[in-house]
């Protein structure tokens, strides 16, 4: 860390910056704050409403089970993506020609539009035409995933894990990449177990970077929208409607702009508690 | 000891299988005819045909999508980027009031679910005259992409002695020709990954982009879904189009491939 001068100048440095991202986030934030406390019939008619949407919104049972669902949800992919993404970067080259062809090859999901990932998806697990519905269906299985919840279910998780593991994968491998050969080589003089070199070198090593990465898959499956949308449009029945999916249905589909407004708050208002209490704990454990 | 080195790759190369199988799938979708993709079940083509691909580069209705995302993406890029530089400077050279609050509330709107601002902004730049342009999108994408473009460039500023900025100012190098002379290409690996990061999220990003837009400024994305919903189901053109939309990304990878696993160390992301 370098010491760093005090120097109130520097504000005019990050003048356009925070004007940019004021621009975008506070105006638009407040036009959210003004709907969650009041109610409109149109024609910028307002009638103050005080926390009311806000205690419909935290009491309604669709609201509830839209939660526990996006809990289960980034609870599953967080326990798959991690481990996995771990393990593929262990298992990656570390020097030569593969290094450049691994990396890019699974970078490449992850510069795929959102959208198109649904459809490629549902292109590949389509019950009569996909190879994914074909191979399941071929070996027995009863599988339809714009029918059978659990089927809809299982596809979104190994979507999501498709799409996702790359960035844990290049995450962890940075990390793995920023260790110097000398640690391996005083391991084998003691003679150290596979299993004892990850538990104390690899992955102490590793632990900065994967902080980043379960931040970053947290906030981002937390969030998630398009692929689900397009992949199962949040059936059948309700049983992928996540989080943002069900906002939209709400604000822009029913057009009830205050119980949306207070439930944009109340979502955003727990991302931000969840990724503090995260981070909070993680950093006391470094120190 | 040739077996545990199999053995060794499996994860990786099963792992990369898994990966490319849905986009070889997507990619086989593209050059059948929609009778056949409905009709029989193939692992390649049968009747090869190029008429989807043909039909996106003709009709204007598609080719644009691509140029107006291409547009707004670039632009994005370029705004995050310039904006974040100074930023992120401040950030990692100098203490001022309030400093660790502002990095923290920009980050915060990294956290902030595109959900929650689609109909705000849909509103907003209405009411600004903007609807409907490409402009508009770059802004609304710098939301989330000026944080993460700052967090990533303060990662590697801070890497950076400050003994090089103590010495060219002895050297009578003014600020500014100092920043884009000599600290500009110091970080030039990081600036990589802060344009790959910020390409990235502009590109995939659908539900805004599709809110702030209807015809002039309409996403390859967003064309796409409408194409599919009205026409019926023509899965061969939903296929080309898809398989089209791979190639910048993969493009862009193949450029930066050497900064990204490299920029994650060095960086602080």
């Amino acid at each position: 860390m370098i010491d760093k001068i005090v120097n109130q100048k520097a504000w005019f440095f990050i003048l356009p910056v925070t004007l940019l991202v004021a621009f975008n986030a506070i105006i638009p934030l407040m036009t959210v704050v003004n709907y969650s406390v009041q109610e409109t019939f149109g024609d910028n008619v307002f009638f103050w409403e005080g926390v009311t949407w806000y205690e419909q919104v935290l009491n309604s049972d669709r609201f509830h089970a839209a939660f526990l669902r996006q809990l289960s949800f980034t609870g599953m992919i967080l326990l798959i993506e991690i481990p996995l993404g771990i393990a593929v970067a262990l298992s990656m080259p570390r020097k030569g020609p593969w290094v450049s062809v691994c990396l890019v090859l699974m970078a490449l999901p992850l510069l795929i539009p959102w959208n198109v990932v649904g459809s490629m998806w549902n292109i590949f697990a389509l019950p009569d035409s996909g190879l994914l519905g074909r191979m399941i269906n071929g070996i027995g299985i009863d599988y339809n995933f714009t029918q059978q919840p659990v089927s809809a279910w299982l596809t979104t998780v190994v979507m999501d894990v498709w799409h996702w593991t790359s960035l844990v994968v290049l995450l962890a491998y940075a990390g793995l990449c920023s260790i110097p050969d000398a640690y391996y080589q005083a391991a084998k003089i003691d003679g150290a177990s596979g299993w004892a070199v990850f538990r104390y070198i690899q992955l102490p090593k590793m632990k900065r970077v994967l902080t980043i990465a379960i931040l970053l898959r947290f906030m981002d499956s937390f969030m998630i929208y398009t692929e689900p949308f397009v992949l199962t449009g949040g059936g059948p029945g309700n049983t992928t409607t996540f989080l943002s999916i069900d906002l939209v249905k709400i604000a822009l589909g029913q057009f009830d702009l205050g119980p949306a407004a207070a439930m944009s708050l109340i979502y955003f208002l727990i991302i931000l508690l969840i990724c503090w209490v995260f981070y909070t704990l993680m950093m006391r454990h470094e120190n | 000891m040739k077996i545990s080195i199999y053995f060794k790759w499996a994860p990786s190369t099963l792992y990369i299988i898994f990966l490319m199988l849905p986009i070889y799938w997507l990619i086989n979708m593209s050059f059948k005819t929609t009778n056949e993709i409905l009709g029989v079940f193939s692992l390649w083509p049968q009747q090869f045909t190029l008429d989807n691909y043909k039909t996106i580069f003709t009709d204007p209705t598609w080719y644009n999508g691509y140029i107006n995302s291409l547009t707004y993406v670039v632009t994005n890029t370029v705004i995050s980027v310039a904006v974040a530089l100074p930023a992120a400077y401040a950030f990692s050279r100098y203490r001022f009031l309030g400093d660790k609050h502002m990095f923290f509330w920009l980050l915060t709107n990294r956290m902030a679910p595109p959900a929650v601002f689609a109909l705000p902004f849909f509103q907003f730049y209405s009411a600004i005259g903007l609807f409907d342009t490409h402009i508009a999108v770059a802004l609304a994408h710098c939301l989330f992409n000026i944080p993460l473009a700052v967090w990533i460039l303060e990662g590697f500023m801070s890497g950076v002695p400050k003994e090089l900025d103590e010495t060219a100012f002895l050297d009578g190098y003014s600020f500014w020709r100092f920043f884009i002379r000599i600290f500009v290409p110091t970080i030039a690996a990081g600036i990589g990954v802060a344009m790959f990061f910020c390409f990235m999220y502009s590109w995939v990003e659908l539900l805004l982009a599709k809110t702030l837009t209807s015809v002039d400024a309409k996403p390859i994305a967003a064309t796409m879904t409408r194409t599919a919903s009205t026409s019926g189901y023509e899965l061969g053109l939903l296929a080309a189009a898809g398989t089209l939309t791979i190639i910048p990304g993969a493009f862009v990878i193949y450029f930066v491939r050497n900064y990204i696993a490299r920029g994650f160390a060095l960086g602080r992301v």
